[in-house]
């Protein structure tokens, strides 16, 4: 009973704050419901029994993504007078059909799915954090490294982007 | 209600109650102790050495007006400071105080909330207090405030690796992610400030830059900023940032007390002939005489170090302490693989 509470929370709550995220004028405002809709997302992960993904979900996501995104935003300092004129009436049509469309497949797949396959339940053993470090560095050891490596480029190609504009000019300054 | 709700209530109670005690005892100790320091006296007017000072500070904050800039994005505004509390107040959950003991017929651990990924749940909750920096710069529409909170977060997230890395390698020998199996190792063997001087070190130079103390506390220096992200604020809402510091302090100190200074157990002191009760408050006061004393550490390094200059500040966390955490986890990898941790 106090699961099914929880979880109708929360629920609400990250529908409610992913449509603020999507209608509000203000980006900072919609930075903001964006963490809320990921912290309820993160309760429900832990609804789900897998308390690890929902604590990477709230450290990394809104502990450092949207942290930048903030911090983006910040800095850019959309005035007032800047902000979004609204949506554009095609953009607003096109939009609604294709949720309609997204949404009418969702429900034809779950109604298909229900009840067609019995899903063997998870147990804690199964998502636990140690289950999961091995299948991580044994079974996926290689799309782990691979992904490792992307990061690392990405790094260096954003750093090198970042100092092509002012190279020469404060060469002496340790930065 | 059920024992076990009890018994959480119970738990979070006390953590509450000592978290919202740091504040005021703080405050007395930040103004007497480097008045000692410095051969002067210090505030001793209000109550036996103005013991009382606090209550009439807060008296004050209650009292005084309100303000809401013009200019400023009110909702956001007013939300910063209430957020300020959130890290403070939900990150002693995984703290453990205590063994499994028995209390009035129920086994209970004496940690809120024992989980298996504890640290992760302490480091993620503990990484959302950047948010009331930064809303509370950007929401006060004042330059010296969106700089002091750009500071802020840019000096927490570069602090933050190091001082996840050397909680990882303060975890590998325990081999657990539940700080009460760190706190168990260390009451086996020895202490890992003595096994992790290094990894320790690093993790007290970042808890200084994590909770914006001197020497690294840029976000409000008031000599170039005027009081940083809190320029606009006064009244409680000053007040609710300046408690949430103390209190993000404090239960960082709890996390280092834990990893590194054995946590609630003391060497050579065995608590388990005590009845539950008494294990978990003697528990608790170990603990927070262990966070007392990196308190007072805090304070005593405030007044005796300059402030670093920023780019000296970024040159620290990126290239002296990450490549030293980052040795420490290579060391502590390779002893506990050769056997000797």
């Amino acid at each position: 009973m106090t699961e099914v509470a929880v979880f109708a929370v929360f629920a609400a709550a990250a529908l409610a704050s992913a449509v603020v995220v999507v209608a509000h004028r203000n980006p900072v405002y919609s930075t903001m419901s964006l963490v809320v809709t990921l912290l309820s997302t993160a309760v429900l992960f832990v609804l789900l029994g897998s308390p690890f993904l929902a604590v990477l979900q709230v450290l990394l996501y809104t502990g450092a993504i949207l942290v930048l995104f903030l911090f983006v935003i910040m800095l850019l300092n959309v005035g007032r007078e800047r902000r979004l004129p609204g949506p554009v009436p095609l953009q607003t049509w096109a939009a609604a059909v294709g949720t309609l469309v997204l949404f009418g497949a969702v429900a034809r797949l779950l109604w298909e799915a229900h009840g067609a396959v019995e899903l063997a339940a998870l147990t804690p053993d199964f998502v636990s954090t140690g289950k999961l470090a091995e299948a991580l560095f044994s079974s996926y050891l290689l799309p782990f490294e691979i992904i490792a490596l992307l990061l690392l480029v990405a790094v260096v190609a954003a750093s090198w982007v970042a100092r092509r504009g002012d190279r020469g000019e404060d060469e002496g300054v340790s930065s | 209600m059920s024992a076990e709700l009890v018994a959480a209530l119970a738990k979070t109670g006390l953590w509450v109650f000592a978290l919202l005690q740091v504040a005021p005892v703080m405050l007395w100790l930040e103004r007497r102790a480097p008045a000692f320091m410095q051969d002067r006296l210090g505030p001793n007017r209000v109550g036996p050495l103005g013991l009382l000072q606090g209550i009439a500070d807060a008296v004050k904050f209650i009292f005084k007006e309100d303000t809401i800039p013009s200019g400023a994005d009110r909702g956001l505004f007013l939300l910063a400071p209430a957020l300020a509390l959130v890290p403070a107040l939900t990150t002693f959950l995984v703290l453990p105080f205590g063994p499994t003991v028995e209390i009035a017929g129920h086994t209970t651990a004496l940690v809120v909330v024992d989980s298996d990924v504890g640290i992760l749940v302490f480091l993620s909750l503990a990484s959302l207090g950047v948010y009331s920096l930064v809303l509370a710069g950007w929401s006060s529409n004042n330059k010296w405030s969106l700089i002091g909170s750009i500071r802020a977060s840019a000096q927490m997230i570069s602090y933050e690796l190091a001082l996840t890395t050397t909680v990882v390698c303060a975890l590998i020998p325990a081999g657990a992610m539940n700080l009460g199996a760190v706190v168990d190792y260390q009451r086996e063997g020895l202490w890992q400030v003595v096994t992790q001087p290094l990894g320790f070190l690093v993790f007290l130079v970042a808890a200084f830059a994590e909770t914006n103390r001197l020497p690294f506390d840029l976000p409000e220096a008031e000599s170039e900023l005027v009081a940083g992200y809190h320029t606009e604020y006064g009244s409680m809402r000053f007040a609710m940032f300046f408690m949430g510091e103390y209190m993000s302090m404090t239960t960082l100190a709890a996390l280092g007390v834990t990893l590194y200074f054995g946590g609630w157990s003391l060497p050579f002191v065995d608590f388990s002939g005590f009845s539950g009760l008494v294990q978990a408050l003697l528990g608790f006061g170990v603990i927070m005489l262990k966070v007392g004393l990196w308190l007072f550490f805090f304070i005593w390094v405030r007044w005796t170090f300059p402030r670093f200059r920023y780019d000296q500040l970024m040159h620290l966390g990126w290239k002296v302490l990450l490549p030293l955490a980052l040795v420490q986890f290579v060391t502590t990898a390779a002893l506990v693989v050769g056997g000797v941790l």
